[in-house]
C-alpha cells in the first residue's frame, strides 16, 4: 500500500507541499524575528524591494512573509481540529445508523439530511456571527457544517460490511453487537474515513479562510483569509498583500487534496483514478 | 400522477425542514451572549432603551421560551422575519429587494458550470491519459483548490483594473441611467465576472465528477456492445456512455446548489454585487442578526428549491426512479 502511493508522484509532490507548510508553522518564531503584528517598516512596502522583508509590508507596515507562516499555524490548526470534531460527531452517528438500521438509521439519516440540507457556510456565518469569533467557535462551527458527509460515508461502509461472514461468526461466538461494532465491524471502515478525512481538512482550511475573509477570524489570530480581506480594499494599489496570501492556500488545499487522492489509489486500488469530486 | 405525488411530498418535507430551521434560529438567538432583545436589535447604541422596551414587550421575552417560540414561527409564517434596526426597514424587504440579483447571479453560475463542466469532462474522458486530458485534469484540481474569494480579487485585478475590460463592481453602471436592451447588456458585462469566478469552482467539481463517471460507464457491457453493433466512437459516447454517466452529475449538482448560495455571500462581497449575500456580509459588521438568520432562512429556501427543481429534472432524464418509487 505505501508502494503504491509512494509511486503515485501527485501525492509525493502533495507531501512535499505539506511537509513545507508544516515545517514553516512549526518554526515560524524561529525563522521570523518579528511578530506577524509587529510594525517593521512604512507600510506599502512592494514585495523583492528589501531582503530582510521579502514579501513586503501590509497596510499597516507589518512583514507579509511572517504574518503568512503565522497564518499557516490557524489553517493547519483549525483545518485538523475542525476535521477530528467531525469525525467525531459523523463516524458514531453513521455507525449506530447503518449497524443497528430500523428507527435509529431513519432517525440518524433524517437528522444528517436536514443538516445536508441547509447551505452549509451559510450556516457556518451564522454560528461563528452569533458565538463571536474564536479559533474554538470557528473550529467548532466547521466541524458542524462538515459531518454529514462523514456520516453517510460510515453507515454505507457499516451497511456492507455488517453483511459479511466474519460478523456471523463473532455473533456466533456470543460477542455482544456494541462489541462486533467496535471492535470487528468498525476497524474494516478506517481507510475510506482517512480519504475523507484528508479531503476534509482541506475543505476545512478553505472554509477558515473564508470566514475569516469575511471578517470572522479569531481577532488574535493571524490567519490568511484575514490578509486578504484587509487588502481587498487596496487591490488597486497593492496587489501583492491579497496575492500571496491567496496562494499560500491555493498550496496548502492542493497538498491535501494531493494526499488524499493518492491514498485513495492507494487504500481502495480498484477504484483507482475515478478521482471521486 | 406519480411526479405530481413525489412534488407534494417533497413539498411537505420541504415545510417541515424549513420549520426546523426556523427552530434553529431561535435557539441560535436565545443562545447568543446577552439579552435577546439587544441582540435582536442589532450592535449597542442602533436602539435606544425605548425600542428594547417594545422588543422585549412583542415578543414577549418575559413570557416562557414555547410561548416566545410559538409567536417568532406564527411571524416567520407570516413572513414578518423581524426588524432591522440597521437599515431601519422589515428584514423581508430588504431580501426581496436584493434577492432577484442573488437568482441571476446563482443561476447563470450553475448553468455556466454544469455545461461546460460536463463538456470538458466528456472532453477528458474521450482523450484520457492524453496530455490534454492530463491538463484538463490539472486545471480542475488547481480550480478545486482555489479559494472562490481569491479568485474573484484576481479576476477584478487583471480584466477590470489592469486590462480594463469588463466592471469589476456593482450591478449596473451607476447614473448611466440605460434603459431596455443597452441596460440588460450593461447588466450582463457586470455579471460576467462574478459569474464566472463562482461557475469555476463548480464547473471543476462536475468536470472530475463527469470524467469520472464516464470512464466508469465506458466499461459496462452495454458500451461493449454498441462497439460490436460497429457504431462509431462518437455516437457510443453521446448515445450510450453519457446518459447514463449524467445522472450521478446531477445528483451532485442539487446537492451542491447549497454551496453555490453559501458561494454567492463570498463572490457578491468582493463584487459588490447587490444580492442577499452582500447584505449577509454587510449585516456581519453591524451584528444585525435579525436580518443575518433572515438571510441564512431565504438561502436555506432557496436550497431546498433548487433541490426539488434537480429532482423534477431528474425524473424525467431516467425516467426509472419513477418507476421504482
Amino acid at each position: 500500500m505505501w508502494k503504491r502511493f509512494r509511486s503515485n508522484i501527485g501525492a509525493m509532490v502533495g507531501v512535499v507541499l505539506l511537509a513545507a507548510v508544516i515545517l514553516i508553522a512549526i518554526f515560524a518564531p524561529l525563522i521570523f524575528a518579528n511578530t506577524p503584528w509587529q510594525m517593521v517598516q512604512r507600510p506599502f512596502l512592494a514585495p523583492f524591494s528589501m531582503d530582510s522583508l521579502p514579501l513586503g509590508t501590509d497596510t499597516l507596515g507589518r512583514d507579509v512573509a511572517a504574518q503568512l507562516a503565522y497564518g499557516a499555524r490557524v489553517s493547519l490548526l483549525v483545518g485538523l481540529v475542525s476535521t477530528l470534531v467531525a469525525l467525531l460527531i459523523g463516524v458514531p452517528l453513521g455507525a449506530l445508523a447503518g449497524f443497528y438500521g430500523g428507527y435509529v438509521d431513519e432517525g440518524a439519516m433524517r437528522f444528517t439530511e436536514f443538516f445536508q440540507t441547509i447551505p452549509n457556510f451559510a450556516l457556518a456565518i451564522v454560528l461563528v456571527a452569533i458565538f463571536e469569533p474564536t479559533l474554538a467557535s470557528i473550529t467548532l462551527a466547521i466541524a458542524i457544517v462538515s459531518w454529514p458527509p462523514v456520516a453517510r460515508l460510515v453507515r454505507a461502509e457499516v451497511m456492507s460490511v455488517r453483511k459479511r461472514e466474519f460478523v456471523d461468526a463473532a455473533t456466533l461466538a456470543g460477542l455482544s453487537k456494541p462489541r462486533i461494532l467496535v471492535r470487528q465491524v468498525l476497524p474494516n471502515t478506517v481507510s475510506p474515513i482517512i480519504v475523507m478525512a484528508s479531503l476534509m481538512v482541506a475543505t476545512a482550511i478553505l472554509l477558515e479562510s473564508s470566514l475569516s475573509f469575511l471578517g470572522l477570524g479569531d481577532p488574535n489570530a493571524m490567519s490568511w483569509g484575514y490578509m486578504i480581506g484587509a487588502a481587498r480594499t487596496v487591490i488597486r494599489s497593492a496587489w501583492w498583500l491579497s496575492f500571496f496570501p491567496g496562494i499560500a492556500i491555493v498550496i496548502t488545499v492542493l497538498a491535501l487534496n494531493l494526499i488524499g487522492e493518492g491514498l485513495n489509489d492507494a487504500l481502495n486500488p480498484h477504484l483507482s483514478r475515478k478521482g471521486k469530486a | 400522477m406519480t411526479i405530481l405525488i413525489a412534488i407534494l411530498s417533497r413539498l411537505a418535507k420541504a415545510a417541515l425542514t424549513l420549520l426546523a430551521i426556523a427552530v434553529l434560529n431561535f435557539c441560535l438567538l436565545h443562545a447568543a451572549p446577552g439579552d435577546p432583545a439587544v441582540v435582536l436589535a442589532g450592535e449597542a447604541g442602533a436602539a435606544d432603551e425605548q425600542m428594547i422596551a417594545q422588543l422585549r414587550e412583542r415578543f414577549g421575552l418575559d413570557q416562557p421560551l414555547y410561548v416566545q417560540l410559538g409567536k417568532y414561527i406564527a411571524g416567520i409564517v407570516q413572513l414578518d422575519l423581524g426588524y432591522s434596526f440597521r437599515q431601519s426597514a422589515p428584514v423581508i424587504d430588504l431580501i426581496a429587494e436584493r434577492l432577484p440579483a442573488t437568482l441571476l447571479l446563482t443561476l447563470t453560475a450553475f448553468v455556466i458550470s454544469l455545461t461546460c463542466g460536463i463538456a470538458l469532462g466528456v472532453a477528458a474522458a474521450a482523450r484520457v491519459g492524453k496530455v490534454s486530458d492530463s491538463l484538463l485534469t490539472t486545471l480542475a484540481l488547481l480550480f478545486y483548490a482555489t479559494p472562490l474569494y481569491w479568485l474573484a480579487l484576481m479576476a477584478v485585478l487583471v480584466f477590470s483594473v489592469w486590462l480594463g475590460w469588463l466592471p469589476g463592481f456593482g450591478y449596473e453602471t451607476v447614473g448611466a441611467d440605460f434603459s431596455g436592451f443597452a441596460r440588460a447588456i450593461d447588466i450582463l458585462k457586470h455579471l460576467i465576472l462574478p459569474a464566472l469566478t463562482l461557475g469555476l469552482f463548480f464547473m471543476a467539481v462536475y468536470m472530475r465528477m463527469t470524467r469520472a463517471s464516464m470512464l466508469e460507464v465506458s466499461t459496462a457491457d452495454f458500451v461493449k456492445t454498441a462497439k460490436a453493433k460497429g457504431l462509431s466512437g462518437a455516437v457510443i459516447r453521446r448515445r450510450h456512455i453519457l446518459r447514463n454517466a449524467i445522472l450521478p452529475v446531477v445528483t451532485l449538482a442539487g446537492l451542491q446548489a447549497g454551496q453555490l448560495v453559501g458561494g454567492a455571500v463570498l463572490t457578491e462581497t468582493v463584487f459588490a454585487w447587490p444580492g442577499i449575500g452582500r447584505l449577509m456580509f454587510e449585516s456581519l459588521a453591524a451584528r444585525d442578526y435579525n436580518t443575518i438568520l433572515g438571510v441564512f432562512l431565504v438561502s436555506a429556501a432557496m436550497v431546498i428549491l433548487f433541490n426539488i427543481v434537480t429532482d423534477i429534472v431528474y425524473r424525467i432524464v431516467d425516467p426509472r426512479i419513477g418507476a421504482r418509487a
